[in-house]
């Protein structure tokens, strides 16, 4: 074969070639980009499916965590199963099977246009548009009611969307718990969102106050509505919290889980 | 040869330690060191790194232009920090989002780059190896060193098991919480560099300035 050996000559050449000329130098940088190239996607590519089944797992166990059910010493999926998963229709707050359960998870990471819709208000720092259609998780106690819900929140903060669930009891207004399972704050300020100490702030707090107003806050001051109504903001972090604020108060109003939440504390949710 | 292996192997432990002797590498090893078992991987995770770096830039060093030497070597160390990156992410996922942005760091630690340059663009690959494997080692071992003081006296505990239990805990030991934060390990590290210094006097830098006596008149 004249065309192979052509080649091979071709590349001796670049071989036997001083390392300085200018025929080398372009040699040497493009055989070694496309030799790293080839090395970083086959490693990107091979080790994806491991990755993500890492990431559904680190998720799984924020859930469980939320919840305050996480123990160390049972297996996630385990545990995982004790969850009751639905997808939700944000606008009308009720379940909605036209997804399955099983593929949703990738639907969603992947912003399909199904399940999004545009934002003419992006309080929450969203990027312009929401989706329309979440996964939420129902834990039900011994007697088979609804005794947590468990819903998906995100929003923007000084440098990163924070993604976080949000755990509430059977009545749909008080907190249980509040944390982000990925974010990308400052280290030691913003990033203190992750503080077990702070998070605990969360528990026992509520959502509305009586006549119906949407009235948590994060701030350094106590809102007029009271003390139940306020998570302290953290110290060093204004636009973290005031980004925490906002995505707490958006998914938490008509626009998020508003309608959800009417149901829940009517008790239409079983 | 002037170095064996072994000396090559063992010298950047104490002797020659990149961290306490060359001061490179402090900005990660602020950063990771708050607990032992993320110490434990930077280590590794640099050590593989410096040692498949100098090996592959030690391989091609009679083939590289010495006018794109940098970004050859640059390009190496970079597509072995995201190997050792996605490797991690795959196999010890908690522990990488705890090193998050550092492990993609490496890349810019000076020892990686220091040893590429000054040893494995003159040497053969199996000593170049070593001496990478060695500096990741020397840099690794003071990791651990300082990792032991920040998670003893800042958490309590050794490898998250616990050793003094925290008043938190209900136990005894009220926890030094400076310790868990960064410029803790500038303390401990210069605390180190003192006592070595003490120990070998050898590593004492000459001063760069001298105090003239002036005479009276």
């Amino acid at each position: 074969m004249s065309d192979a050996n052509e080649k091979k000559g071709l590349i001796r050449r670049f071989i036997d070639a001083p390392p300085d000329s200018v025929g080398k130098t372009i040699f040497v940088a493009v055989s070694l980009c496309l030799v790293a190239s080839m090395v970083v996607s086959a490693a990107a590519v091979a080790l994806r499916p491991v990755q993500e089944e890492n990431k559904l797992r680190d998720k799984r166990i924020n859930v469980l965590q939320v919840a305050g059910v996480y123990d160390d010493n049972v297996p996630v999926a385990e545990a995982f199963a004790a969850f009751e998963p639905h997808v939700l229709d944000l606008s009308t707050g009720e379940y909605t099977d036209q997804f399955e359960i099983e593929t949703f998870d990738a639907l969603a990471a992947s912003d399909d246009p199904a399940i999004v819709r545009a934002l003419d208000e992006d309080p929450a720092g969203l990027g312009g548009t929401m989706q329309a259609y979440r996964m939420i998780y129902l834990l039900r106690d011994d007697a088979g009611e609804v005794d947590k819900v468990v819903l998906p929140i995100e929003g923007y903060g000084l440098w990163s969307t924070l993604y976080g669930f949000i755990a509430l009891e059977e009545n749909g207004n008080d907190i249980f718990g509040l944390q982000f399972y990925q974010h990308g704050e400052t280290p030691g300020l913003g990033a203190e969102v992750d503080n077990p100490r702070w998070k605990a702030l969360w528990n026992g707090k509520k959502l509305f106050t009586e006549d119906g107003q949407l009235a948590i806050t994060v701030a350094k001051a106590a809102p007029p509505a009271g003390q139940e109504y306020h998570v302290d903001a953290l110290a060093g972090a204004t636009l973290t919290s005031v980004g925490v604020d906002s995505l707490v108060k958006f998914w938490m109003g008509e626009a998020g889980y508003g309608a959800f939440l009417e149901r829940l504390k009517a008790g239409e949710i079983d | 040869m002037a170095q064996t292996y072994r000396s090559q192997l063992v010298d950047p432990l104490v002797d020659n330690n990149p961290i306490t002797l060359q001061v490179l590498g402090i900005c990660s090893a602020l950063a990771v060191t708050s607990s032992m078992q993320v110490a434990f991987v930077m280590a590794l995770a640099v050590t593989m790194v410096t040692g498949f770096s100098s090996l592959f830039i030690s391989m091609l060093r009679n083939q590289i232009p010495s006018s794109i030497r940098i970004i050859v070597q640059m390009v190496i160390i970079a597509s072995l920090v995201i190997l050792v990156d996605q490797l991690l992410k795959a196999y010890a996922y908690e522990i990488s989002k705890t090193l998050s942005v550092f492990v993609g760091l490496i890349i810019t630690n000076c020892i990686v780059m220091g040893r590429a340059e000054a040893f494995a663009m003159k040497n053969p690959p199996v000593a170049s190896f070593i001496d990478g494997v060695g500096n990741g080692l020397g840099y690794g071992l003071l990791l651990l060193v300082v990792g032991f003081f920040r998670e003893l006296f800042g958490a309590g505990s050794l490898f998250g098991v616990t050793i003094l239990e925290t008043v938190n805990n209900g136990g005894w030991y009220v926890p030094n919480g400076m310790l868990l934060l960064p410029p803790s390990a500038f303390f401990v590290i210069g605390l180190l560099i003192w006592g070595i210094r003490t120990w070998k006097p050898a590593q004492v830098e000459e001063r760069e300035y001298k105090i003239q006596t002036v005479e009276a008149h």
